[in-house]
């Protein structure tokens, strides 16, 4: 099984160990992981500022990137959901074989290789941020507002882990307010909204918050180390490839 | 009047920040509620789409349900008005009113009417318009616009009213008992429905089948003003109708679930006629519905039964209030229904949004209301509704992005700038993100260079 490894621009810059995590996890789990050195970018940041049209650069690219692998697996749901929702291409066929393939890590780790077991360990206590697209957009897990059966792909994986202790906010899926764009052109109500999340998880004196999606947890963090706060974020692929004993 | 951008008004709002912490707790106060009552109805998922496909259904033959709704409604002896929009609305009223020399008129919640702006314009020409809604009372005595469609007040304090009570009322000063105000406003309300001459309603449900309609209270202050007056004026979007009697059985069922968390509103009250002597009008309003019809993309915007369960889940709604949104109908729905009607003035409201998707869960007629708002974004910048320097800071992202090399060299300077000079990111008023955040720790390495460093290159 050969699997395009979509490492977003931005973890690529300023979260190399998230893809790291990423691809370790993928090799132990018996993947053929390639990484097509010419990706960039999934467009998101332009389409949801309304600038769609710009993105096309980027459609283009990440076609030419990823076409010829089985499936292809990134850490975000964010990105991955833009890909499925909106990759666009002159030659059909490859997009859409493209957005029927991609999956986000916890999703592929779930769903296409049936993980049951890992050998991991993390003996800290986590509270678990749901991640709007990865949840409302993949459904990744079940959601507060539906009237549905209870699941969550992240969480299946996460009890998995040693020593892991997880807790959830006492509003199991508010969105944390980064938003893309939006946490600079809506500064002050994305900020709150990221207190008011860090809030609900340092009542339950959690040492790290965790998430399938780092740009909300690159949100949370910086909150946290304006606040002074004790409290890390860890993106669930680290978690998931720990060893720490 | 010169409008506040939501942004900018969103932040002032938040500088109270434990009066937002309140009004955030409030509203999701309200969604836990709807939560717990949607969980008592077990095909509730199925009700929403039924009620989805119902109001699909009615859309695409919305001409044909709105005449035989007419001839149904002229038949019962009701007088059937049509506006194209909010001007022809409010002068057919104003008509009605003079030709019938009234003076004092009661009005019970209808958003319609925010939305044609019905009240300034009976004021400015003499007619005295109570509202009769306890929420939008006390909003009408403080000159505000509602800040919810179904909680019109709830920006405000109990200790807010007391002093806006004792101001318009003559109550005690001070005096923050809700038992001790609410008896002050139903006091002061039954003496207007007596005095009224002519009661105006809003519309829930319009049946095309039986030329009668349904409206929804909490309060009875509907039904307390059409039966005391003479006249009653029902005021509706054309969007209200519904094809048969039996399809009230889905849409009532979702409406009080979905808005407070009630089996079902205290009052859902059915006016099929006239009562002996009685004038009775309908007036069924486009104002800009027709535009939104023939919008592909937005069209089923207009299956919205106003439940405003939207508003309750809204994070972003709920820290940032609802005058903050600038128009009549304010949160998520109002942020795709009103650049319809006005893309220019409401080019930031589909903005106002992290398009967590929280709305199009909730929504009871399953609009998918975040869907909308992306879509929306795009057609505002395409119309030009965009300040420059963001469109010039897009199209260079989307340059370099699209250059894998350019892209690579630009991380790296970016990081690189990061480490050695990271003043120049640490300016509060330049860069909103480091406003009340740090910047990210910028890596030596990106993951590229350690994939290729780490010879994973076979």
């Amino acid at each position: 099984m050969k699997v395009g490894l979509f490492i977003p621009c931005y973890i690529d810059q300023f979260y190399p160990a998230v893809a790291i995590a990423t691809l370790e996890l993928l090799e132990k789990a018996g993947c053929e992981v390639v990484f097509p050195l010419d990706q960039t970018c999934c467009g998101q940041p332009m389409a949801n500022s309304g600038f769609a049209s710009y993105s096309k650069g980027c459609d283009k690219n990440f076609i030419q990137n990823f076409s010829g692998v089985d499936y292809i697996v990134a850490p975000s749901g964010s990105c991955v959901l833009h890909i499925k929702e909106h990759l666009q291409d002159k030659d059909e066929v490859k997009a859409t074989y493209i957005k029927r393939h991609i999956y986000e890590l916890t999703e592929f780790l779930v769903d296409v290789l049936k993980i049951e077991k890992l050998t991991s360990s993390f003996p800290f206590k986590v509270g678990l941020h749901v991640a709007c697209h990865g949840q409302r957009g993949l459904h990744l897990s079940s959601m507060s507002e539906l009237m549905e059966p209870s699941f969550s792909k992240p969480e299946k994986l996460l009890a998995m882990v040693n020593g892991l202790q997880l807790t959830k906010p006492k509003r199991s899926d508010e969105c944390c307010g980064f938003g893309g764009t939006f946490c600079v052109f809506e500064e002050a109500v994305s900020v709150k909204m990221g207190k008011d999340r860090i809030e609900e998880h340092t009542a339950n004196e959690v040492e790290y918050i965790t998430a399938a999606d780092t740009s909300c947890l690159m949100h949370l963090e910086a909150i946290l180390k304006r606040q002074g706060s004790n409290v890390k974020t860890i993106h669930i692929a680290e978690i998931l490839n720990s060893s720490i004993a | 009047m010169k409008i506040i951008p939501h942004a900018k008004a969103a932040a002032a709002f938040i500088k109270d920040e434990p009066r937002t912490d309140w009004h955030d707790e409030t509203l999701w106060f309200v969604r836990e509620k709807r939560d717990k009552a949607a969980h008592g109805v077990a095909e509730w998922e199925l009700l929403r789409e039924w009620a989805s496909q119902i109001k699909n259904h009615t859309l695409s033959n919305i001409d044909n349900y709105l005449i035989e709704f007419e001839q149904k409604a002229v038949a019962n002896g009701i007088t059937v008005h049509w506006a194209a929009n909010g001007e022809e609305h409010n002068h057919i009223i104003f008509d009605i009113i003079r030709r019938n020399g009234i003076k004092k008129i009661v009005k019970s919640k209808s958003m319609l009417t925010e939305e044609c702006h019905l009240n300034e314009f009976l004021q400015e020409n003499g007619i005295e318009i109570v509202d009769t809604d306890l929420g939008e009372r006390i909003v009408q005595f403080r000159k505000e616009a509602p800040s919810h469609i179904v909680l019109p007040a709830i920006h405000l304090k109990k200790q807010d009213v007391s002093e806006t009570f004792h101001q318009h009322l003559g109550t005690e000063k001070g005096n923050n008992d809700p038992q001790y105000l609410t008896e002050a406003a139903r006091q002061h309300l039954r003496s207007k429905f007596i005095e009224s001459e002519l009661a105006i309603t809003g519309v829930n449900f319009a049946i095309a089948e039986t030329g009668g309609f349904v409206v929804c209270t909490n309060e009875g202050n509907a039904d307390m003003g059409a039966h005391s007056a003479a006249i009653h004026i029902a005021c509706m979007g054309f969007e209200k109708i519904i094809p048969q009697a039996e399809h009230l059985a889905v849409f009532l069922r979702l409406l009080a679930r979905s808005a407070t968390g009630q089996p079902i509103t205290t009052y859902s009250s059915h006016f099929q006629k006239p009562r002996k002597g009685q004038q009775m009008h309908m007036v069924i309003v486009d104002n800009g519905r027709t535009k939104q019809l023939g919008r592909a993309d937005f069209r089923n915007s207009l299956k919205c039964i106003r439940c405003a369960a939207c508003f309750n889940t809204c994070p972003v709604y709920r820290r940032s209030g609802g005058h903050s949104y600038h128009t009549a109908v304010s949160g998520p729905i109002g942020s795709i229904l009103n650049p319809n009607l006005d893309m220019k003035a409401n080019a930031d409201l589909p903005f106002a949004s992290s398009l967590c998707g929280s709305c199009s869960n909730v929504c009871p007629v399953k609009i998918d209301i975040h869907e909308q708002l992306w879509k929306w974004r795009q057609l505002i910048t395409a119309e030009g509704y965009v300040s420059t320097g963001k469109k010039i800071g897009m199209k260079g992202m989307a340059f370099v992005l699209a250059r894998p090399a350019l892209y690579r060299f630009s991380g790296r300077m970016a990081r690189w700038f990061m480490r050695v000079v990271p003043f120049l990111f640490k300016s509060k008023k330049l860069n909103p993100w480091y406003r009340q955040r740090e910047m990210p720790q910028p890596p030596k390495q990106s993951f590229r260079d350690w994939y290729k460093n780490n010879n994973k290159l076979k």
